[in-house]
């Protein structure tokens, strides 16, 4: 193991990028994620890398395609509201079957919202980052070093799948510090056949494109393309689980907020309440078979996000609501506090849920 | 055996094309594949379709191809060109997509002086959608989203492309021409063939805008659309070099 | 063992740059921490606070909200985070720029007329290090003899010629008898 550096989640996701093999980084400037963009600013031409500081986040997602488009491997970075610019392109790397890193450190919404940290596009990340039936694929860092290893993480998935993987942040972990070890070992690479690189004279041309008129074919596309999604939902779902094995309450909690929960867990622990966290890895694929496995032996969920409460829904669907499932949440860039998601743990552990 | 004359150029797919009776799309695309033919760069070009008319001309080039999303042709090929250097990039793009929605790709792209070649074709009308309002549409002109005449009191007035870019530093070289007659369209041919030379060259941005017909949305037959191409395109978007960055050196500008 | 730590004051007076020393400290101790700083609009002027946690056990919440030392640097800061501060806990105030004394009795209090220090000395702009010194001095939340290895790791490379004027500092707080 190579020696632990002290870095800021962004700039451990940009390193951990360029040590994935990504050499083409397209951005615009928006808080709390400017230190990606300026990190690779500083590192890209020091690496014969591009970095771009395009004129929207329209453009910048754009460029990604064009980048990806030629087999590269692509990076864009932005937060909510700026996200959001990228629908678009999103909808259009799907709708291509093209791979790419994006990277959203939330902030507080909606509008132009507030820059403290939050956890409310998680709807826009697992439901609808654009038009058109799609997924992406959506990673929850917790530690400044999962912003780094789900990078190399993220990449790789992408390429597997032909998809987006989104790593879904909060300003916290972008903002804070944390000892990281850069040292990934082997990165996989992945061939890509489809590329637009030029014919070369070799072949027929390849198209990258979304474009279907034909009904019956635009149909087939997506029911090809669903069943790699299923493919991902078999094989991708990650949770970390702590302390569930003999917990009557398990909160449920991704990124910053199961940081936070951790602590919650503690003090209840000391009051004798057996509490539990599962802290999903993977947004989407929500990972419903652990989340819904644990519905045997507890009695009641507490959902704990930075949001008006959108996770609490993927909760539910996995456990078929068969357990009372609170909400412990706050919004606006507010954090919950250890207190506050006690208190929704002593509440939990008052309710039935017996069979 | 008879001599061939006459052949379609190689970077120009063998399929029957799309476009409506009298459109000059088909001449703009051969203009384009010749220009490609000429430089032997066939291999190493990959074009981005827009969106609009010419959606499909990812049908349409032998060379490799991406469709962008409406006005991020620029910006794809952005990403193309910064990925793979040595490439040829270019777009093919519509008044709506270039002068339109994708306003601030196409300044951008110029302001960053890109290596690529963009090939504008300006019919002054939104052709795909059936014929509503374009940014180049003149004043006076009757679309179905200015059903009583464009009035620039209400609906503004043109964006001038060439007008604009020229006073954007990134440029490299910019021209409108025409397609309306033998030796407008030779015109055209000379200026395509120069924008994919500078970027051969490594010159930088090049824009060529292609003054062209809808003879379908205007409501005309073919040779009236030419006609009314001549009597009222031309004179308010003038034919000619624009920019020109390199025009001293030896196959500079005319 | 886990010290919570919270510095607080205006922009520009080196609250993030303390917080950083103390986590880098604690990062070739091979110990477990974090370092998260408030973020805001303002580049200069406005407030600024820094959450360190050291611990040896890994940490979870990396929000300091109930600090076992309170590091404060001006008045608001005192003002907004004394209340919060856990029972039993320390807290170092700089008496040059805060006149108040800390008002709850449950906690240990400490003066340093920091800022004043500093201008006598010749350290102008390096308060926050007199304060560290200080604080190290009183909490040993890490062993002072180890401050010159973490300034030379947080120092960087382009500010080499502050290293010594920096070591002045915590000396100088370290030496402090109030």
């Amino acid at each position: 193991m190579s020696e632990k550096v002290l870095m800021k989640g962004n700039e451990a996701l940009a390193e951990a990028a360029i040590a994935a093999g990504c050499r083409h980084y397209l951005g615009y400037p928006i808080t709390p994620q400017t230190e990606v963009a300026a990190y690779m600013a500083k590192r890209m031409p020091k690496i014969g890398g591009t970095f771009l500081q395009a004129e929207s986040e329209i453009a910048a997602i754009n460029m990604v395609i064009g980048v990806s488009s030629a087999g590269k491997r692509a990076m864009t970075s932005s937060s909510s509201p700026g996200i959001a610019l990228k629908s678009e392109g999103l909808s259009y790397l799907a709708g291509c079957d093209l791979p790419a890193l994006v990277v959203n450190v939330q902030r507080g919404g909606p509008g132009l919202g507030g820059i403290q940290p939050s956890q409310s596009d998680y709807f826009l990340a697992t439901r609808a980052g654009g038009h058109g039936d799609f997924h992406m694929i959506v990673l929850a860092p917790a530690t400044v070093q999962e912003m780094a290893d789900f990078a190399i993480k993220g990449f790789e998935l992408a390429d597997k799948y032909r998809m987006v993987t989104m790593i879904l942040a909060d300003g916290v972990l972008g903002q804070m510090m944390e000892p990281v070890s850069l040292d990934f070992g082997e990165i996989k690479q992945f061939d890509k056949p489809w590329a637009a690189v030029g014919t070369n004279g070799g072949r027929r041309h390849n198209i990258v494109n979304s474009l279907c008129l034909e009904p019956t074919q635009l149909e087939q596309w997506n029911i090809d393309r669903y069943k790699r999604y299923e493919q991902v939902m078999a094989n991708e779902q990650r949770a970390e689980e702590y302390m569930t094995d003999d917990a009557d309450v398990i909160c449920v909690a991704y990124g910053a907020t199961a940081r936070v929960t951790k602590n919650a867990i503690a003090m209840a622990r000391a009051k004798g309440i057996k509490a539990g966290l599962i802290r999903p890895i993977t947004l989407w694929p929500f990972p419903k078979k652990i989340v819904g496995a644990a519905a045997k032996k507890a009695k009641a969920f507490v959902s704990v996000e930075m949001s008006m409460g959108q996770m609490i829904e993927d909760v539910e669907l996995s456990i078929r609501c068969s357990r009372p499932v609170l909400l412990c949440n706050r919004s606006g860039g507010m954090i919950p506090t250890p207190e506050e998601v006690l208190a929704k743990i002593e509440e939990a552990s008052k309710m039935g849920g017996a069979d | 055996m008879a001599n061939t004359v006459f052949q379609k150029p190689h970077a120009l797919c063998d399929v029957p094309l799309h476009y409506c009776p009298g459109c000059t799309h088909g001449i703009i695309h051969r203009l384009v594949a010749e220009a490609i033919d000429a430089l032997g760069i066939e291999g190493r070009t990959v074009g981005v379709a827009s969106v609009g008319c010419s959606v499909f001309t990812y049908n349409y080039f032998e060379c490799d191809m991406v469709q962008a999303a409406h006005g991020r042709a620029p910006a794809v090929a952005t990403g193309l060109k910064r990925a793979e250097p040595n490439n040829i990039i270019f777009t093919y793009q519509g008044d709506g997509d270039l002068a339109a929605i994708g306003t601030a790709e196409t300044v951008h792209s110029a302001a960053r002086g890109e290596n690529i070649t963009i090939i504008f074709v300006n019919n002054a009308i939104y052709g795909m959608t059936g014929g509503q309002m374009a940014p180049t549409t003149l004043p006076g002109q009757v679309t179905q989203t200015t059903p009583y005449g464009r009035d620039p009191q209400y609906a503004g007035l043109p964006v001038k492309i060439c007008e604009m870019l020229s006073q954007v530093d990134g440029a490299t070289y910019l021209e409108r021409v025409a397609v309306d007659s033998v030796a407008h369209i030779n015109q055209a041919k000379r200026a395509i063939e120069k924008a994919f030379r500078n970027q051969v060259e490594g010159k930088g941005f090049s824009l060529v805008e292609v003054l062209s017909t809808c003879p379908t949305n205007w409501g005309k037959e073919p040779a009236a659309a030419m006609e009314w191409l001549r009597e009222n395109m031309i004179p308010y978007y003038p034919l000619g070099v624009y920019k020109d960055k390199y025009a001293d050196e030896k196959g500079g500008s005319k | 063992m886990t010290t919570r730590i919270l510095i607080a004051g205006f922009g520009g007076q080196g609250i993030l740059f303390a917080g950083k020393f103390l986590a880098y400290e604690g990062l070739l101790e091979g110990r477990e921490l974090s370092w998260l700083p408030s973020y805001g609009p303002e580049m200069r002027g406005g407030t600024a606070n820094c959450s360190v946690i050291l611990s040896d056990e890994p940490v979870g919440s990396p929000i300091v909200t109930n600090p076992d030392v309170l590091i404060a640097l001006n008045l608001p800061s005192l003002d907004k985070f004394e209340g919060d501060v856990a029972q039993g806990g320390e807290v170092f105030v700089d008496s040059s720029l805060i006149e108040r004394k800390v008002a709850r009795a449950d906690v240990k209090a400490h003066y340093i007329p920091a800022t004043k220090l500093a201008s006598d000395e010749g350290l102008s702009g390096l308060a926050n290090m007199i304060m560290l010194g200080f604080v190290i001095k009183h909490t040993g939340v890490i062993p002072y003899e180890n401050v010159e290895r973490a300034m030379a790791k947080v120092v960087s490379e382009r500010h080499k010629d502050l290293l010594d004027a920096n070591l002045r500092a915590v000396a100088l707080g370290y030496g402090y008898e109030g």
